[in-house]
């Protein structure tokens, strides 16, 4: 496996932009009962249509209960020296609790995989210096993926874990022997690259401390998007759109504070038009999201799934161009890009229906899930 | 003193086609036509021909044809007809050499880099969009806009309290003053902006009374001389620019002979009739950055806050900076006027060597800041040659929010760039003050024909942007991504952050 690396800081003239077509889906269980990684990974292979085998991915929330209060850094490794060196940098940075190897199944059907080592790091209130933890943690992240050759971090959030690699997605949930963990909420990836440079690092889920981003399509609004999240000190190192929606989500919610009912005006915002005719008060907030962040308005086509340790949240551009789907059924609620994987593991949803192109389907734990700790296993 | 200079160009009149109406002899105001009474023909004099072809658009049987004076000049690399012709002209005054226009040097040694650029499309991973069946949004907003939105305690969303000016199209028309244009261009300017809900800009020259009522569509200007700035005129429009320079005399400032001073511009610019308007190289209260500041912060103070406020400069080696010191003053617009700028009257040795191309600049100065993270606090605007759509939809890519076009507009309404708006004797009666040669421009229709050019450039926009697969131009601003280069070295490329086509 190779990994794309920065040779200067000029984006322009060095990376490559990374185009991929994909089928998504994820579910919460909104109470916060646990499911193990089978069902996500039935879900994703009914899709198969939908990737090539250049990429498939998971992430899964309330895995790790008894880590649940440290980031829980997931990284590649192309050899040992990366794997030293980013040791001794996460040592410098964090204080490691604990440090191993992610365990796979050796016989699942990919092929050179990196080394996947897992750490869960608390971070001493010292070493945080003008900045806000979380910051701390993104930047330090971003870092290893900038300057250590070779090295790249997968996740870094806490309670949850990304695992990604080159191949079918069903094929890398067995590699990861996702039926070993028990999760509330799951997202999965398959992907279709148009370009063949298949490489571990590159495929989704995209996380950034919780937040992990599962995306079908292409923003053409790519280039725009990329150098205004420049200006927040967001380094678009991988070229992909997925990192783009991540960082602006980041930036946006975590940063600016902003509610999703606004985020989906910014990211798919209405048309001028249609802005004009609200009444004043829906206008003038309207107008003011669209005019402070046009630069974050994505365009052309797409659809996401972006999940935190609270929140999942779908939605497609503001024409719809690509698919989404959404069912409830008791506590849980699916995104999927086909009501066909939904209905896999979910034969008799109670709800169905499909969003209108820009509306956010945004859901939430229940509040009283939000403050427990439930250890209920619902294995499905 | 003979001119040892022969004619520039040869008038050929078809005597078989000629019916002798006299109308060429009526259009030319440049004296170069002449009816022969005695013999009944028209007669041109060369030596005052100047190319602007108002006689042949004009000639009801098409019998006029005008050439490059066919006399050879030895071929010489160094010693050129231009080079010669100067010499002579300047062994003959012993003044400065005057044009007006932009830069008329060739491409080859001054290349226009917009077409050394190429516009990307969108094919089956993204999809195209059909500008006839879907909406293609190209209003743009000009104006500070804050880092982020501010949500007070309730979750309520507070508004933007600073200024800002919605465009429609995000083309507007160059500051050009009532004294160096006639007062029907600019009210033909004046409406078309209104129609096409763009604004158009006063130049320093004030603001005619008759046009106060679409202020709403005017950016005043406020230059070194400080020409018809009161109160009221402040107020007037949407926007206030700062005239710092020009892309065609960056450094020079501007001088209206007393001939032209006549009522009308006397009572606009507040100046005696019939005395010269000088405006100085530098304005005398801005000898810093800092005394920038001043002047942006009273404008502002003066209008309650109310107005954006521009600066406008030219394009010089150092505009990144320049520019960044600009934002830091308190402008809510950043205009750069490039290397090929228009103006009524430069002096050639000037307009030709002094500056650089607007397309660098714009990349500098975008990309300076972005780098001070300081991008949101301005918009940028860039004028200076602007010929098409595809040149407005490549400045939007590099990073520009809109661009003011100026000679393209006056071409629309006549101009035939034969760079002779210095006389004042302007065939097409845009550059003069003549009241006669003015009643060639009639602003319903000059302004129907500046609407039309705007609406054309504005469908090829949304053509581009909808093959490019987005539907608002907010996608292709700054999107270097969606450029290519080709020809271009290394460095260049590097400075415009384009990569090369075919990678």
């Amino acid at each position: 496996m190779s990994f794309p690396k920065h040779l200067s800081s000029s984006w322009q003239l060095h990376g490559e932009k990374i185009i991929a077509a994909c089928g998504l889906i994820g579910f919460m269980n909104r109470d916060k009962s646990l499911t193990d990684g089978s069902d996500i990974i039935k879900a994703i292979a009914n899709m198969k249509e939908r990737s090539n085998g250049l990429g498939g991915g998971f992430a899964g929330y309330g895995i790790y209960p008894d880590h649940a209060d440290q980031y829980a850094f997931h990284l590649m490794y192309m050899d040992e020296s990366a794997r030293v060196t980013t040791e001794e940098f996460l040592h410098e940075h964090f204080s490691i609790v604990a440090a191993e190897i992610i365990p796979t199944d050796p016989t699942a059907h990919v092929h050179n995989p990196p080394l996947l080592w897992r750490y869960f790091v608390d971070v001493e209130a010292a070493s945080v210096v003008n900045e806000d933890e979380s910051d701390y943690v993104v930047r330090l992240s971003l870092e290893v993926n900038d300057r250590i050759e070779g090295a790249f971090v997968s996740s870094c959030g806490k309670n949850m874990g990304i695992f990604k690699g080159v191949g079918y997605p069903e094929d890398v949930g067995e590699f990861f022997r996702l039926y070993d963990y028990k999760g509330y909420t799951w997202l999965s990836h398959g992907r279709f690259p148009t370009n063949t440079q298949g490489w571990w690092g590159g495929c989704h889920p995209f996380g950034l401390l919780d937040w992990a981003v599962v995306h079908n399509g292409e923003l053409s609004s790519y280039g725009t998007n990329m150098r205004h999240l420049e200006m927040y000190d967001y380094k678009c190192t991988l070229m992909t759109d997925t990192e783009v929606v991540a960082y602006t989500i980041d930036l946006l919610m975590r940063k600016h504070g902003l509610p999703i009912e606004m985020v989906e005006k910014v990211i798919a915002s209405p048309l001028w038009e249609a802005i004009d005719r609200m009444p004043e008060d829906e206008r003038v907030v309207t107008e003011a999201l669209r005019r402070v962040y046009g630069p974050l308005l994505f365009n052309g086509p797409f659809s996401f799934i972006i999940a935190d340790s609270e929140r999942m949240i779908g939605i497609t551009d503001r024409i719809r161009l690509r698919p989404l789907v959404v069912a409830t059924h008791g506590p849980t609620y699916y995104l999927s890009s086909e009501e066909a994987s939904i209905r896999e593991i979910c034969p008799e949803p109670e709800q169905i229906w499909m969003p209108r192109g820009g509306q956010a389907a945004a859901t939430e734990l229940y509040e009283t899930a939000k403050t427990t700790n439930k250890e209920e296993v619902v294995t499905g | 003193m003979i001119s040892y200079s022969s004619p520039e160009f040869e008038v050929e009149i078809k005597d078989d086609l000629c019916i002798r109406c006299g109308a060429c002899v009526v259009n030319c105001s440049f004296d170069a036509l002449e009816h022969d009474e005695d013999d009944d023909r028209i007669v041109a004099n060369n030596r005052n021909c100047v190319d602007c072809r108002r006689c042949a658009v004009f000639c009801p049987t098409l019998a006029i044809n005008i050439y490059e004076n066919g006399l050879a000049f030895r071929k010489h690399g160094l010693w050129t007809n231009r080079a010669q012709r100067e010499i002579n002209k300047q062994a003959e005054t012993g003044g400065v050499l005057l044009t007006s226009c932009g830069n008329e040097l060739p491409s080859t040694t001054h290349p226009i880099y917009w077409d050394h650029l190429l516009l990307d499309a969108s094919q089956v991973t993204n999809p195209s969009i059909d500008p006839l069946r879907e909406p293609m949004e190209l209003r743009t907003y000009l104006g500070s806009k804050p880092d982020a939105i501010e949500i007070d305690d309730q979750g309520k969303v507070k508004a933007p309290n600073r200024p800002s000016v919605a465009l429609e199209t995000p083309i507007m028309f160059a500051a050009m003053s009532f004294g160096a244009i006639s007062y029907n261009v600019h009210k033909s300017l004046a409406l078309a902006a209104t129609e096409a809900g763009t604004l158009y800009n006063t130049g320093e020259g004030g603001l005619h009374p008759s046009l106060y009522e679409y202020g709403d569509n005017t950016i005043v200007q406020v230059a070194s001389g400080r020409y018809g700035v009161f109160d009221e005129y402040l107020k007037a429009g949407q926007m206030i620019e700062i005239k710092v320079g020009q892309g065609a005399k960056p450094g020079i400032g501007g001088h209206l002979p007393g001939e032209k001073i006549d009522a009308e511009i006397s009572l606009t610019r507040m100046i005696p009739e019939g005395t010269d308007a000088i405006s100085p190289a530098p304005h005398h209260d801005v000898y810093s950055i800092e005394d920038l500041r001043q002047l942006v912060m009273s404008l502002k103070e003066a209008t309650n806050y109310e107005k954006l406020v521009a600066v406008k400069i030219a394009a010089v080696h150092n505009a990144a900076p320049i520019a960044s010191g600009i934002a830091r003053a308190g402008a809510d617009v950043i205009v750069i006027d490039g290397f090929r700028g228009g103006t009524g009257a430069t002096p050639t040795v000037i307009r030709d060597n002094v500056g650089i191309p607007i397309e660098l600049a714009l990349a500098a100065v975008d990309d300076r800041l972005r780098q001070e993270g300081i991008r949101n606090q301005v918009s940028v605007v860039v004028s200076g040659g602007i010929r098409n759509s595809a040149d407005v939809a490549k400045a939007i890519a590099l990073g520009a929010d809109a661009v003011y076009i100026g000679t393209a507009a006056l071409i629309a309404l006549g101009c035939t760039v034969c760079q002779r708006c210095f006389t004042g004797k302007c065939a097409w009666g845009l550059t003069t003050q003549d009241r006669q040669l003015n009643k060639r421009v009639n602003p319903e229709e000059g302004s129907e024909r500046l609407y039309n050019l705007l609406r054309g450039w504005s469908i090829e926009i949304k053509d581009i942007l909808g093959a490019m697969g987005v539907n608002a131009i907010e996608s292709l601003r700054g999107n270097r991504l969606r450029l290519r280069g080709v020809g271009l070295d290394e460095e260049t490329l590097k400075i415009l952050g384009v990569r090369p086509a075919g990678k």
